[in-house]
């Protein structure tokens, strides 16, 4: 994709501050179902990052399993469940101010290692116009199935086992039933 | 030059996209707002791989690496929220409750 240098810039910046002030927004958020839509917006500006980075394969991945899939079921849970809402927002200052020292030493950490110069300059040669041009959709189907055979089966195997663990683990069994509707 | 946006502004993205992740999983109570900031930390994560791939990449054209290790992040992220989900339900069904503090069976 032949970006304009403005054009590309307004992008970033648009979409990064969509990004931060969701991600604000969901762990702010008092209703469950609004911090999941707030979570879907940080997915949908992630996927427009993803096409700035020339990944559209990624990009529609993104949108289709995040957005798709994950957070549909994130909802049909808060929809089964129903947890009050008082109990999302609910919170004690302690584990707040923890969770605050964690997050912002962490912060710090990253602020010291951006800026202090230590990152190796961009070493990519190929333009914008020719990953574009060539599509990797391709080259990540070929590398999936040659390079990377044992992780992707690896991969499919874990979902299997997730698929059959999430049926085993929210299956009802027969003695609890009793005990929630006796 | 590449493209004009920094590699460090992707890297800075995804530091306060994992920091505010991090802070939602660390500060909630409710088990799927928990989870909900997992799933932020490892988009955040995402960010950098793929960034890392565009600027890093000795020829981007060839040396996928990055991406297929994004996207072998975007399965495990599935999986996990498939099986977290799952359990949430489980214990919603026994002990009636979400509430992370007052999942308290194994501490001690």
């Amino acid at each position: 994709m032949d970006f304009g240098v403005f054009t590309e810039a307004l992008v970033f910046y648009l979409f990064a501050a969509l990004a931060v002030l969701a991600a604000l927004g969901m762990v702010v958020a008092r209703s469950p179902v609004r911090g999941a839509l707030s979570l879907a917006l940080v997915f949908v500006a992630l996927a427009a990052m993803y096409i700035l980075l020339n990944a559209p394969f990624l990009a529609v991945a993104q949108i289709m399993i995040y957005a798709g899939a994950v957070l549909i079921l994130f909802l049909f849970v808060i929809m089964v469940l129903n947890p009050r809402t008082d109990i999302l927002g609910a919170r004690s200052r302690a584990q707040t101010l923890t969770a605050l020292v964690f997050a912002g030493a962490f912060g710090l950490l990253m602020v010291i290692v951006l800026t202090s110069g230590q990152l190796a300059p961009p070493t990519g040669k190929f333009p914008p116009q020719v990953v574009a041009a060539q599509g990797h959709t391709e080259v990540i189907g070929a590398l999936l199935f040659t390079q990377f055979l044992l992780p992707f089966e690896i991969a499919s195997m874990l979902l299997l086992i997730a698929i059959v663990g999430a049926m085993v683990l929210a299956r009802r069994e027969k003695g609890a039933r009793k005990n929630i509707e006796g | 030059m590449i493209t004009q946006i920094p590699l460090v502004y992707y890297l800075a993205l995804a530091a306060a996209l994992f920091c505010i992740g991090s802070f939602g999983a660390l500060s909630r109570r409710n088990a799927i707002a928990v989870l909900m900031g997992i799933e932020l930390m490892l988009n955040a994560v995402n960010i950098n791989l793929v960034a890392f791939w565009r600027y890093g990449a000795a020829d981007p054209l060839v040396d996928q690496a990055g991406i297929v290790f994004a996207l072998f992040v975007i399965t495990l992220a599935a999986a996990e929220a498939a099986i977290g989900l799952a359990l949430i339900i489980a214990i919603y069904r026994s002990r009636d409750t979400v509430n992370v503090e007052e999942i308290n069976l194994l501490k001690w």
